[in-house]
């Protein structure tokens, strides 16, 4: 019995010193515990704090109104509204391919929305919703809405969308938005402004859209949502509501630019039309236009294969991209630069043989009237736009000297425009020839440049910017197509000053003579005498003509005989009224043949309804293309219109 | 017994938060404890003396069970645990966590005196059948737990130091060959441990989510009812075997504290009762039951934290779900007898 409890109480003994070990075990592995807990809840609390919340909150953004386009009296040219769009979200969708078929039964889905969806899908990431149709009518929503429930992951949305509602008017000022892509966001970035563009999928992709993206764009809201682990918004904690986009007031007038673009017809050409005292720019005309609502939404293949391989460029942005030799155009700048240098001043005057000669060469250099013009002063040579005058000046001038004044007009360099995409055109220069072809200057070279010929190359824009300095003696005013901005929340308006770019000093004498010279051309014996006719304002003006195909030596140019597109450039600059302008313009219509005729008519119906308010008188037809063979013939009443 | 029911109560907070507010989750687990309880004090009101006689029987009773599990359970994700009786859905391997260290505790107490190696090498043999059984399942959690359960048994019978020496050191040379025995999804679960960013989405979601909702918990919480991990849907399993990583976003590491220490003081109260216990039988099972109960504490709050890979293993008193918890309340009822019965073993 002893024995047996010694051995009892050996074996308790023996058995605590077991638990204690195991008590010991459970201890020290709680404290393993608690360490644990000390690290994950004291020492890294903020870490798992902020990822907690990261979980919980999602910012959503709230996308602001874009800014309207309004012309000067208040037309709307860019506005937005809501449309019903379908979306799908692909990442929510089991089985994409059989979803949009049944969708397809329910409501129309054509296969250009299911080219559009695809494009918007490789754009996007999976877990946004992207559209497989848009502007859903109120029916297909309804359909669409009591079956919503077989469709998860597909859900009505409605989206701002951007409409131009004077479509093809001025597509090339206002421009247009798209979606937004990656060398957008790539830009975005660099500005610093990619915060800005979360949720919003347009951007400004040309004219006014894109220089004044920051304005119109607005600020985008923010809406702290709480979600849960589906994505689902629960509720919202916080929001900071967007800020809509400030809209722009511009100084054109949509309908002097649909007076412009209606006198254009069917022809293709540019024209620029500026008040010179101020730089506004009063219209924009690049012909043919395009449809900017067909690239809100991402154009489709064939729209655009159709506008992008038509022969007649429509995309191009002739004012600012078109580059023309000025031809005659160029003629007042040239007759300034000789004046200013104390060259040809009066009263001298040539005996015009009808043609010019270099020294110690035989090579003629011809005037457009091949018997000549008789005796011809500085103002007489701008307004029978005396070739050989200007070839003898140019050469007297010089290259260098000639192209340094001219340059102060604007030619050979960017305007600075509120559109972007502005090319400088070209002043040749002998370095510049060096550079480009490793040749020489020829003295011949300098001949033709007097005349707007040869290397020369202007834009329209740089041409009417050129007018506007010569009507506003000198004074160069940075044009603008933009001259208010309103706030988009406040209303209030902020004007864009007009900035003098340049004071180029001019003798006003000289300037006179220029400008009369220029003004006779729309008087009887003028090349342009049909111009002015019955105005009622004085319009000094000059009439060009730019080669599209090199005429050889000997060779008659014969307008008819020709292939259309390779017929002349007809070119017009004008400001108006004369003594005092408040509109300067040049016109560029291409393969139009003869300034006066093809480009001077345009110039004037804009000119009339600027400065008078009257409309142009309703014609039958617009002269077609390819002009009827004798309609250029029974067009020219007098010699002194058919120009150059 | 205080610590006890202060845990159920806080238990049934803790669901309620983790259930998304919903009573009926409450209400069933309310039913649960009800049962729990009902079959704890009948559990408490059974001598020891009986439960040892009981002991071979059950055994027997759940080995059958297992084998039959083995040939017609049911299964369900991928796991054939259950026995369709019919009438009822069993799970025989819960069965074997009372039964195994019942028969291991009888056993021992069976041998007069020292046990001898040889009894080891039997006692190993009668906690290795079930055990393979419920590996087989297969469920590897259950099955360490019952090993622990046993071995529990085996060193309080007093395993010799040096065994366990060599034991666990062969263990470790060993885990290569453990490993090639393991199925694809746990060593993915133990891959996981490690570096749970591998699969963020997948597997290792559960535990990413789990040790955010504790971390962002900090030291005294978000409160009750506002852990956004939880209430927001980010945490899976919350209710189950995840609830502890709930109670940690709410209440904080003050909260933990609480807990480990309530835990604490209930495994210090059994190994109490253990030490106090009057015949080997007893002294075996108390010890093992409360170790057990150690186990999957800590098991829990290991895998929930991120230091132990993750097995399907509840937290004790605080999960949801029935069958555990009644196993739970059985172990705590034994110990009640066992603790009660003390003096009459004595005399």
């Amino acid at each position: 019995m002893v024995a047996e409890l010694k051995n009892y109480i050996h074996e308790q003994y023996y058995f605590r010193l077991r638990l204690g070990v195991a008590g010991l075990l459970v201890l020290s592995l709680f404290a393993l515990l608690a360490s644990r807990f000390y690290y994950l809840q004291i020492i890294q609390y903020n870490h798992y704090q902020t990822l907690a919340e990261n979980n919980r909150i999602s910012l959503v953004p709230t996308i602001p109104n874009r800014g309207l386009i309004l012309d000067k009296n208040g037309v709307v040219l860019a506005h937005n509204f809501f449309v019903y769009t379908l979306e799908i979200t692909p990442a929510k969708v089991k089985n994409l391919e059989n979803t949009i078929t049944e969708l397809g039964q329910l409501i129309e889905v054509s296969t250009l929305d299911k080219k559009r969806f695809k494009k918007f899908r490789e754009q996007s990431h999976s877990f946004e919703s992207a559209p497989i149709r848009t502007h859903l009518n109120e029916i297909e929503a309804a359909k669409f809405a009591v079956n919503h429930y077989r469709f998860p992951g597909v859900e009505i949305k409605s989206r701002l969308f951007r409409h131009y509602p004077l479509g093809k008017l001025g597509s090339h000022m206002v421009g247009y938005i798209g979606r937004i892509n990656d060398k957008d966001i790539e830009n975005l970035k660099e500005d610093g402004v990619y915060s800005n563009y979360k949720g919003s999928d347009h951007i400004g992709k040309s004219g006014l859209e894109q220089f004044y993206e920051q304005q119109l764009h607005g600020v985008t809201g923010f809406q702290q949502v709480e979600i849960d682990a589906d994505g689902h918004a629960v509720r919202v904690l916080s929001s900071n509501a967007p800020v809509p986009g400030d809209n722009l007031i511009l100084s054109a007038d949509s309908k002097l630019q649909e007076i412009a673009e209606t006198a254009f017809g069917e022809r293709r050409g540019a024209m620029v039309a500026i008040n010179p005292k101020t730089g506004e720019v009063l219209t924009y005309v690049s012909q043919p236009t395009f449809n900017p609502n067909l690239f809100v939404d991402g154009i489709d293949t064939e729209n655009w294969k159709l506008l992008n391989e038509s022969l007649d460029k429509p995309l191009i942005n002739r004012p600012l991209r078109g580059i023309y030799p000025p031809g005659s155009t160029f003629k007042p700048f040239v007759a300034l630069a000789g004046l200013e240098a104390g060259k040809r001043n009066p009263p001298f005057a040539i005996q015009d043989p009808g043609f010019f000669m270099l020294p110690g060469s035989r090579h003629r250099y011809r005037d457009w009237k091949p018997s000549g013009h008789g005796i011809v002063d500085m103002q007489r040579a701008i307004t029978i736009s005396c070739d050989t005058f200007f070839y003898g000046l140019a050469m007297e001038l010089g290259i260098e000297r000639l192209t340094s004044f001219v340059r102060h007009f604007g030619f050979g360099r960017r305007s600075d425009i509120d559109i972007k995409g502005e090319i400088e055109g070209l002043l040749p220069t002998p370095e510049w020839k060096m550079r480009r072809y490793k040749q020489p200057w020829y003295p011949g070279e300098t001949v033709i440049v007097g005349i707007g010929q040869g290397y020369t190359l202007t834009t329209p824009l740089q041409l009417a910017q050129a007018t506007a300095i010569l009507a506003n003696n000198g004074v160069a005013m940075k044009p603008h197509l933009v001259t208010k901005i309103q706030n988009g929340l406040t209303g209030k308006q902020e004007f864009i000053p007009s900035v003098v770019q340049d004071r180029i000093e001019l003798n006003p004498d000289n300037i006179e003579i220029v400008k009369r010279g220029m003004i006779d051309v729309t008087l009887p014996g003028g090349t342009a005498a049909s111009v002015g006719a019955n105005s009622g304002y004085s319009i000094a003006a000059k009439t060009g003509t730019a080669q599209v195909i090199g005429i050889k030596q000997n060779e008659k140019y014969n307008e008819h005989a020709i292939n259309e597109r390779h017929r002349d450039h007809a070119l017009f600059i004008a400001f108006a009224p004369a003594e005092d302008p408040t509109i300067a313009l040049a016109v560029i219509v291409e393969n139009g043949g003869h300034g006066g005729s093809a480009a001077g008519p345009i110039a004037r119906k804009v000119m009339d309804y600027y400065l008078l308010g009257k409309l142009p008188a309703v014609e039958p037809t617009i002269v077609a293309k390819p002009p009827p063979a004798n309609a250029t013939g029974t067009a020219i009443t007098t010699e002194e219109e058919f120009h150059d | 017994m205080a610590c006890l029911f202060f845990s159920l109560l806080l238990s049934l907070f803790v669901l309620y938060s983790a259930s998304g507010e919903d009573f009926s989750r409450i209400y069933a687990q309310g039913i649960n404890v009800t049962v729990a309880l009902g079959v704890m004090w009948l559990a408490a009101n059974i001598s020891p003396l009986n439960l040892e006689r009981a002991a071979r029987p059950l055994y027997v009773l759940g080995l059958l069970l297992l084998i039959s599990v083995a040939l017609f359970g049911t299964i369900s994700h991928g796991a054939r645990r259950w026995l369709n009786l019919g009438f009822m859905q069993i799970q025989p391997s819960e069965l074997m966590r009372i039964a195994v260290p019942m028969m291991l505790a009888w056993y021992f107490a069976s041998r007069e005196g020292k046990p001898s190696p040889s009894n080891f090498v039997v006692g190993g043999v009668l906690l290795a059948i079930p055990v393979a059984l419920i590996m087989k399942q297969p469920d590897l959690g259950t099955s360490l737990l019952i090993t622990s359960s046993g071995f529990y048994v085996l060193f309080l019978a007093g395993l010799s130091w040096r065994f366990l020496l060599v034991a666990s050191i062969s263990l470790l040379a060993l885990m290569p060959v453990f490993w090639t025995l393991l199925h694809d999804y746990q060593r993915k679960r133990i891959e996981i441990l490690f570096d749970p960013t591998q699969d963020p989405l997948g597997a290792g979601y559960h535990t990413i989510q789990a040790i955010i909702a504790i971390g962002s918990g900090g030291s005294a919480g978000k409160g009750w009812l506002n852990g956004t991990q939880t209430q927001l849907d980010f945490l899976p399993e919350r209710t189950t075997d995840f609830i502890f990583a709930v109670f940690s976003e709410e209440f904080g590491f003050l909260g933990n504290m609480l807990l480990l220490t309530l835990f604490s003081l209930i495994i210090a109260r059994g190994l109490v009762i253990a030490s106090q216990a009057q015949n080997t039988f007893s002294r075996l099972l108390a010890g093992s039951i409360t170790l057990n109960f150690f186990s999957y504490a800590f098991v829990n709050m290991g895998m929930v934290s991120g230091i132990l890979p993750v097995v399907g293993v509840p937290l004790p008193l605080i999960s949801y779900g029935g069958t555990s918890l009644v196993t739970l309340y059985l172990g705590f009822g034994i110990l009640m007898s066992i603790h009660t019965h003390k003096k009459l073993v004595a005399t």
